[in-house]
């Protein structure tokens, strides 16, 4: 299968189910390159099943994946190389908590793509450099707060250089006066141009930055469409619940 | 109980026996008992002078287990009894006690298992106990690897059961919810 | 009572260096063994695991002195001939691994399924993840119970005066054996292990200061 106009992911008809309960039943959508895809949805609908289904890290019951025209959900498929194109945020960032910022950034490189230390080093520097950490590149992730601890989480996603990066709640678990700064680096990776599918609460940042909005509930698209359209004319019912809901627990 | 709520002098005092009978090898302690007696004027018999050994040594380890439990009952739940206008003795009796010794089952099934195995140090005292009825044997039939390898499994056999029991204990006096959960891995593909 | 000290110190002090090193290349080879026991009952598929999972109930459900036993007196029935000392490291040494192996278990396991996932995000292999995540931050989980570990077996290895080897126990032995003087000199004894143990644990204590991780609250 060739990449077709430009689309990078493609997630076809995905099924997850855990024991008795259905999570995911049918989802599927596309996203091209340079695009942002936000995920919404009532919490438990299956939305960090489905990002983990994406990378791998979960097998769909049914179902593909296709990454840039390759079948992700065969089972020959190294999954361990495909997941250095796919970069993944995680809402409890998920830092290895015994190496500090730097060698957080810097182990991918070194381990995975086998770089020199220094070449692996010089590239780790400029990604902290970019989330604007570099002097924080010596501390360990218990002595950095929250925000900063996902911002290097996002650096360490952005240096092996991915072709899409999966963000899952990467705010929700922060305080509010920390929000901002991780909105902001995330802002700035759409602005480059990366390619990104998000799952996030944060209504004013969805509305600003996605290009498309898919609305996840009990375990299928109820609607998926651009943000103003989503967001002024919401042309399901649930959609217009969910956003009023949301509205005014968030203040959007 | 007399390290956490005992005065400082008396809990001083437990701190020392309890260093003195952890810190040191449970066949010395057998021996010290055995010999000691003799030199202190009175005669024990091995059995005794190892049930007492094995016996003082084990609640030096217990009062750990104890305090720990104790300890790691939440200061509320105290508060919450004296709120009511309990006493310290009818809070220490009706509500932290009944708690700590559930969350005490599974190190002291631990313990149990531990003091099995080392009655059969009380071979060395001259005791009559497993090991040495096994020495007889391959006195008379020459097949150390055959009797020694049953004897382990008696022993096993007695750990486990003895394991299960306490198990089951600790289900029966579970409280609903009050699990503690592991931190366990994830399936990851 | 002190000239008696000073007369069986030496020959007690050369015990202690066999306990020592007894104790020493015992838990050693437990680490080694308790490690890869550890690993190959959470990660091992079926054979591997079960192997391992056996291992490990075989060692802590039966006594020490019976699997001294069963390595000094058993493999000889077969052909093999182990010196005292040997059939110590050996018996002590396997001992060891399945303790070691279940504080290792506990130490992995207590360290957050995220680790991992984000390991393997990065486009590590489970082995990798597990060598350069996992494993770094369990052995430093690990230092409380492993320290245990290292004074319970220099404890047992007392145990090991029974097959013939020379160390601390035996030394008490001989020398008892001679002066009838068996309580004092046992209280001394009992006394060289006190100090010992304290050293020692004073010792672990500094190492598991120095190398916690920074920031890090073991709770």
């Amino acid at each position: 299968m060739s990449p077709e106009d430009n689309v990078i992911l493609k997630v076809e008809n995905i099924y997850k189910k855990y024991g008795n309960e259905e999570v995911l039943k049918g989802v599927s959508f596309s996203v091209r390159q340079g695009e942002t895809k936000v995920i919404i949805g009532p919490s438990g609908t299956g939305k960090s099943t489905l990002l983990r289904c994406i990378n791998g890290l979960t097998r769909p019951d049914k179902g593909d994946v296709w990454l840039d025209g390759v079948r992700l959900t065969d089972s020959k498929v190294n999954l361990d190389k495909i997941r250095q194109n796919i970069g993944m945020v995680f809402q409890n960032f998920n830092l290895f908590t015994h190496l500090t910022a730097l060698d957080n950034v810097r182990i991918g490189l070194v381990k995975v793509k086998k770089l020199p230390k220094d070449v692996a080093t010089e590239k780790a520097m400029a990604m902290l450099k970019r989330v604007g950490l570099e002097e924080k590149a010596h501390l360990y992730p218990a002595q950095l707060s929250g925000g900063q601890q996902q911002r290097v989480s996002i650096a360490r996603a952005l240096a092996m250089d991915p072709k899409l990066i999966l963000f899952d709640e990467p705010t929700s678990a922060l305080d509010p006066e920390l929000i901002g700064e991780v909105l902001d680096v995330m802002r700035d990776l759409v602005e480059s141009g990366m390619t990104m599918v998000v799952v996030s609460h944060e209504m004013g940042f969805v509305r600003s930055v996605s290009d498309e909005i898919i609305f996840l509930e009990g375990g299928v698209v109820v609607e998926q469409g651009p943000p103003d359209v989503l967001f002024n004319n919401p042309k399901n019912k649930r959609t217009r619940e969910f956003l009023c809901k949301i509205n005014e627990l968030y203040g959007g | 109980m007399g390290q956490v709520y005992g005065p400082l002098p008396l809990s001083l005092v437990i701190n020392i026996y309890e260093r003195f009978f952890r810190s040191i090898p449970a066949l010395v302690l057998l021996f010290l008992f055995f010999f000691g007696s003799s030199y202190f004027g009175f005669s024990l018999s091995p059995f005794l002078s190892a049930v007492l050994a094995l016996g003082l040594r084990s609640s030096a380890y217990q009062s750990q287990i104890f305090r720990g439990a104790i300890q790691s009952i939440p200061e509320g739940q105290m508060m919450a009894a004296r709120a009511i206008g309990m006493t310290k003795f009818k809070a220490i009796l009706n509500i932290i006690l009944p708690q700590a010794i559930r969350l005490s089952i599974p190190p002291w099934s631990n313990e149990y298992s531990s003091v099995l195995k080392d009655t059969s140090l009380a071979y060395a005292v001259g005791v009559i106990e497993l090991v040495r009825e096994g020495r007889y044997i391959i006195v008379r039939t020459f097949e150390p690897m055959v009797v020694y390898i049953t004897i382990a499994l008696i022993y096993f056999v007695l750990t486990y059961c003895g394991n299960r029991l306490l198990g089951l204990l600790e289900r029966k006096l579970a409280v609903p919810g009050y699990e503690i959960k592991l931190r366990g891995a994830r399936n990851v593909s | 009572m002190l000239d008696l000290v000073k007369e069986i110190m030496p020959q007690l002090l050369e015990g202690t260096l066999v306990t020592l090193q007894l104790t020493g290349t015992a838990i050693s080879l437990g680490f080694i063994i308790g490690i890869f026991l550890a690993l190959g009952r959470l990660y091992g598929k079926g054979p591997v695991r079960a192997f391992c999972k056996g291992y490990i109930e075989f060692f802590r459900g039966t006594p020490l002195l019976v699997q001294l036993f069963i390595v000094y007196y058993g493999l000889p029935r077969y052909g093999i001939k182990v010196s005292s000392v040997l059939a110590a490291f050996l018996g002590l040494g396997l001992n060891s691994a399945a303790y070691q192996a279940e504080y290792f278990r506990g130490a992995i396991q207590s360290i957050p399924g995220g680790q991992m996932m984000a390991a393997r995000a990065i486009g590590m292999t489970k082995f990798k993840a597990i060598l350069n995540v996992i494993i770094p931050q369990a052995l430093r989980v690990v230092i409380p119970s492993w320290s245990n570990e290292l004074i319970y077996t220099l404890k047992y290895s007392s145990v090991a005066y029974i097959i013939g080897a020379p160390e601390l126990m035996a030394q008490a032995k001989f020398i008892t054996a001679e002066n009838f003087r068996y309580f004092e000199v046992f209280l001394v004894v009992a006394f060289i292990y006190l100090v010992i143990v304290s050293i020692l644990s004073w010792v672990l204590r500094i190492v598991e200061k120095k190398v916690k991780i920074p920031g890090l609250q073991v709770v």
